[in-house]
């Protein structure tokens, strides 16, 4: 099994340990990732609002490279680039304009695409091509009686939906029953919006929507939340201590990719999956582990 | 074959037609083809001065054939055919080129259409010369009615045939009729009480001697055509002889299952497995639920209700009985289904606790429902606030498009029973946009803005039970962005009521191919016509009232369903109806006896005469697909206005310019 | 207009179904190329092989059949008997040597006035990518070409 790999920018700083995770875990899989050459930015969502036409071209030239560089499904891990590139596929072979704008813009740096290279998130590609059977032969910890809630983000499956039900999706659950954890089925808050880049610009509005998140959780018990997103991990991680000042609560809940959860589950070592990069400690999650 | 002398009559339609195809062009072209005699154009030809252009041109130019190049067959076929009727030419040597429709409607550039326009009549031109006089042919009329469907449509047009003296079978699926009015509490904008409107005319019905009541039964097959349907009923065992039966209950009472989620309380309250569906029912007959029963499922019981029933009414044995009625003209008026809530997921209803749908909360707020009219939550403590939440699935394209046009009212309905109830309580109703449309509504919603009803401009975004704060803890919390104040809201609530729209029923296609008509993108029956003939379909004979045919509120359903009996009355009230006589014939000096036609018509409609070797058309039975003509190796059958050298004349017409 | 191909194309449409939906396309004022002209009859189970053909000789590049929706017929099954001729009159069209895309057949409803809009369309570019039919025209290995490049997509001829 084999994919081309689009790690995405924050791979590279603040998400560092969801593609160190990443690759461990594949690689436990047997999943070979070959990155993608000379990748950009996806442009992200929020620049979409503001040249909508630029956001497509430089996704495109991603997905253009993938179309050169192999047959393989492009693999994706942050939700935002996920949607962005799904997004502008979506775009490409519903209007004629943008196909038609997108490929001027790609043939100015010497580049084609047309429109079809399969964007793949990787829970999707772990549920089914992977499959749920062969990752629960793998385990080697259980993670039994460890209270996992799923959270998903609010672009996991919006609007795009193609691998899971786009408002009520379910893989995550499927995923962490497979790996013997007590998974918060009905984890109210798990398409809530993190707030997302809202951190920078209006953090009053993101560490409310961050606190309603992180106060589901803690109702339902969780022992850890789990993030499939770099943005949200790091809003829902690195800002509790934004909240506990904002709402006099005293949250103080690990927050971890889904990735590294699953590595622990694997028997990977947490120094391979960056666990210590984490912001608040995992140290209760790791002991709770059965060995 | 004798010259002909064909009229044409190219019609403006105003601009409809004139306004992208050059009329003009289009006339001048049409007096140059063959056999034309007279080309006229006229701003409105179904006017009557429109109509009188032909009847001169029959008398004075002695013109044999005409053709009226305008709208949809569809449309006037009718109007002209009867035209040169009274100008004294066969209804059948007058044509219809459609170039509104098919033509001026859907082209964009003019030229194109008047090129078009030129082919589509140029068509009817050379098929005009074949065309054979024919004389409808008249059949008889069975004067009896079915009436499909036992809710407040059905229960109306059934009475009202009744009245006018037509035998009226009234078909309903459930144990009862009533449909979904019986289980309303009150009714907008009046806030009369639904039952004490609707059992005045459900026990009418039952007592009503021109009305045959076959309740607990469907229809599963439909034969025949206008004025001679036969329909065949499958009566569904009951397991209690209705005629024995005396409605007493006491079966009910006796019988050991209990707990049967009650369908006329919505599952809010449990029934026993022998059970009368509410008080009023018509008939008032118990019923035993086959899936529930322990007998009948086979397993142990010591059947009480059987020493229960003084008469002896019930009957383990009793088997599903199929009958067929004869019927002029039916009726479906099947009703609607409440759009389930489930796929909504945001609004948590199947999950959260005191998230009803519309037709609960009728329920729970009707003096004969599970809580004997007393809102209350399920902990049993009345609400100290309830959010109504409009358009749920509708105006939505993830699910109806559709506005169901009555859920506005019944919103502002229930906020007024909730405060009537329970005067301390906060209600809040958050809404799109306030639809307030019918005879007393606007005055009704302006009486609930001074009950203190909070209204909200805004579609909910979200229920949830995770409180934030000591007011929302332990409570549901509705999340609604208040678009006149530009703020996002949080509603702490003990109930949340999702006014939930209309939808088909989910059987809604197969009874209408059933019934041989079909339905609307959204689902909903198709009607023959949406302004003129809402009551129609395209099968003569066969009408559509109430919701099935598009959500609408009782008035309207009423009317309609009196619109439907007048309908099926104006058929059935004469003695013989004429029917197309677009029917197949056979030459029984060319047909060799191969048999192939007779195993294809769709009607039984042929059949073989062993003394003569040949097969043979049932002029009656035949209604005119033409199947027959295009299987035939030898081109023997033919069907008259649709013979094979007519289609290839229009089909040169069409080529040729 | 453009000097490119117009083809010429004849439509058959059953009274109950295809014709009402092309006359909802008309009210509900879609757009479509002009290039078909329909022609009415009751059933599409009443389109003989012969109309085909005939339109062809008359100078037609493409024809279209569309009838109701399976279960759907007016006359019970008229259209199942049109869903089984189909693919015989495709076949036969390629033996003719004539690309068995030049005829397509089509369940339009009387509420789909956009379907009907759409594949008049979609049928106008199928044909018009085809060129003119010039049957008279062509030459014997022109002809067995045109059969044999489409025959692939004899056995896919019947929509669902």
């Amino acid at each position: 099994m084999r994919y081309l790999y689009y790690p995405g920018c924050s791979a590279e700083s603040t998400g560092m340990a969801y593609d160190i995770s990443t690759r461990a875990l594949m690689e436990k899989l047997g999943v070979e990732l070959v990155e993608l050459d000379d990748w950009n930015c996806c442009g992200a969502t929020s620049y979409f609002s503001v040249r909508e036409l630029d956001s497509f071209a430089i996704a495109a030239r991603n997905l253009a490279i993938a179309q050169q560089q192999g047959d393989e499904d492009l693999c994706v891990i942050c939700n935002a680039c996920y949607t962005t590139l799904a997004k502008t596929n979506r775009y490409m072979a519903d209007s004629p304009h943008v196909r038609e704008q997108v490929q001027g813009a790609l043939k100015a740096v010497g580049r084609r695409y047309d429109g079809t290279k399969p964007v793949r998130h990787i829970m999707d590609v772990l549920v089914n091509d992977v499959g749920l059977e062969a990752i629960s032969e793998k385990v080697a910890r259980r993670l039994t009686g460890i209270k996992v809630a799923p959270y998903y983000g609010c672009q996991y499956s919006r609007p795009i939906g193609s691998f899971d039900d786009t408002e009520d999706p379910q893989t995550m659950d499927r995923f962490f029953e497979a790996l013997g954890a007590d998974v918060l089925t009905d984890f109210p808050a798990k398409l809530k919006c993190c707030g997302g880049m809202m951190m920078l610009t209006n953090a009053t509005g993101a560490v409310r929507l961050c606190h309603e998140i992180l106060k589901s959780a803690e109702d339902l018990g969780a022992d850890v939340i789990v993030a499939a997103c770099p943005l949200c991990e790091m809003n829902l991680e690195g800002y509790q201590p934004n909240v506990n000042k904002a709402y006099g609560t005293h949250f103080h809940i690990p927050v971890m990719y889904f990735t590294q959860l699953a590595g622990l589950a694997l028997g990977i070592d947490p120094k391979q999956l960056a666990i210590d990069k984490q912001v608040v400690s995992c140290a209760p999650v790791l002991a709770a582990i059965p060995a | 074959m004798a010259q002909e002398k064909i009229g044409v009559y190219v019609c403006h339609c105003g601009t409809n037609i004139a306004g992208k195809v050059d009329v003009e062009e289009v006339t001048r072209w049409a007096a140059e083809q063959p056999n034309v005699a007279v080309a006229r154009n006229y701003k409105y030809m179904c006017s009557d001065p429109g109509q009188d252009l032909i009847k001169q041109d029959i008398k004075e130019h002695g013109i044999t054939r005409a053709v009226v190049a305008a709208c949809s067959p569809t449309m006037h076929e009718p109007t002209f055919r009867k035209a040169a009727a009274d100008g004294g030419l066969n209804p059948y040597l007058l044509q219809m080129a459609n170039i509104r429709e098919h033509c001026s409607w859907v082209t964009v550039d003019g030229e194109a259409a008047t090129a078009k326009a030129k082919r589509i009549l140029g068509a009817q031109i050379h098929r005009l010369p074949l065309n054979e006089p024919l004389d409808p042919i008249e059949v008889p009329v069975n004067p009896n009615v079915m009436v499909v469907g036992g809710g407040i449509a059905g229960i109306e047009a059934a009475l009202k045939l009744a009245q006018a003296g037509k035998k009226v079978y009234l078909v309903e699926r459930d144990p009862s009729i009533g449909g979904h009015m019986a289980m309303f509490d009150k009714t907008f904008p009046t806030l009369d009480c639904a039952a004490c409107i609707l059992t005045p005319k459900m026990s009418a019905a039952g007592k009503e001697p021109h009305i045959e009541m076959l309740a607990y039964s469907e229809v599963t097959e439909v034969e025949g055509y206008v004025g001679n349907f036969k329909v065949k009923v499958r009566k569904k065992a009951r397991y209690v002889d209705i005629d024995t039966c005396t409605g007493c209950g006491l079966c009910t009472e006796a019988c050991v299952v209990r707990k049967v989620p009650n369908e006329f309380d919505r599952g809010l309250s449990k029934r026993a497995a022998a059970y009368i569906p509410f008080p009023q029912a018509v008939p008032l007959r118990a019923t035993i639920d086959p899936t529930r029963c322990l007998t009948l499922t086979g397993k142990k019981c010591k059947q009480p209700c059987l020493t229960a029933c003084g008469p002896g009414a019930i009957d383990f044995d009793q088997k599903d009985e199929e009958i067929e009625v004869e019927v002029g003209a039916i009726i479906v008026a099947t009703g609607f289904e409440l759009w389930d809530p489930t796929p909504e997921k945001r609004y948590s209803y199947g999950k959260l606790d005191n998230v009803l749908s519309s037709l609960e909360f009728e329920r729970i707020s009707n003096a004969s429902g599970p809580t004997g009219g007393h809102i209350l939550c399920k902990n049993g403590e009345p609400p100290k606030a309830v959010a109504i939440l409009h358009c749920v699935g509708s105006r939505d394209e993830n699910y109806q498009e559709f506005c169901s046009r009555v859920c506005c009212m019944y919103s502002l309905k229930f906020a007024h029973l909730i405060k009537e109830h329970l005067p301390e309580c906060e209600v809040y109703e958050c809404y799109i946009d306030m639809r307030t449309y019918g005879k007393g509504y606007e005055e009704f919603y302006k009486r609930l803005m001074n009950e203190d009803v909070h209204f909200i401009r805004g579609r909910a975004a979200e229920v949830t039970d995770v409180g934030l704060s000591p007011t929302e803890e332990g409570r549901l919390v509705v999340k609604v962005e208040d678009t006149l104040l530009g703020i996002t809201r949080r509603l702490p609530v003990d109930m949340v009521i999702l006014s939930s729209g209309l939808a088909p029923r989910s059987d809604a296609k197969e009874t209408a191919q059933t019934f041989g008509f079909g339905c609307s993108a959204n689902g909903f029956y198709l009607e023959r016509h949406p302004k003129l003939e809402p009551v129609s379909t395209v099968t003569d004979g066969i009408f559509i009232a109430g919701c099935c045919q598009y959500p609408k509120d009782i008035p309207d359903t009423v009317a309609q369903a009196g619109a439907a009996a007048a309908g099926a009355l104006a058929l059935v009230d004469n003695p013989t109806v004429n029917v197309e006589p677009t029917i197949s014939y056979i030459d029984p000096e060319k047909c060799s006896g191969c048999h192939i036609c007779v195993g294809l018509c769709p009607h039984a409609a042929i059949q073989y005469n062993e003394e003569k070797g040949v097969a043979e058309v049932i002029t009656a039975a035949c209604k005119g697909c033409g199947v027959c003509v295009a299987a035939c190796a030898s081109g023997v059958p033919q069907q008259r206005g649709y013979l094979d050298e007519q289609i290839f004349a229009e089909i040169e017409g069409a080529l040729a310019v | 207009m453009s000097d490119q191909f117009e083809p010429r194309l004849i439509g058959f449409l059953c009274r109950w179904c295809s014709y009402n939906g092309a006359d909802l396309a008309g009210t509900s004022r879609m757009k479509y190329p002009p290039n078909l002209v329909p022609i009415k009859t009751n059933c599409s189970g009443r389109v003989d092989p012969t109309h085909i053909f005939k339109a062809f000789a008359e100078g037609a590049d493409g024809v279209l059949i569309a009838g109701c929706h399976p279960g759907d017929c007016h006359y019970i099954n008229g259209n199942y008997r049109t869903a089984g001729r189909f693919p015989l009159m495709k076949k036969m069209l390629e033996q003719l040597g004539l690309e068995p895309g030049r005829i397509r057949l089509e369940w339009v409803s009387a509420a789909e006035g956009d379907k009907f809009a759409r594949v008049v369309t979609e049928f106008t570019e199928e044909v018009r990518a085809l060129g003119p039919l010039g049957w008279n025209t062509r030459t014997p290995e022109e002809q067995a070409d045109a059969g044999q490049a489409s025959s692939d997509r004899v056995e896919e001829a019947v929509p669902a």
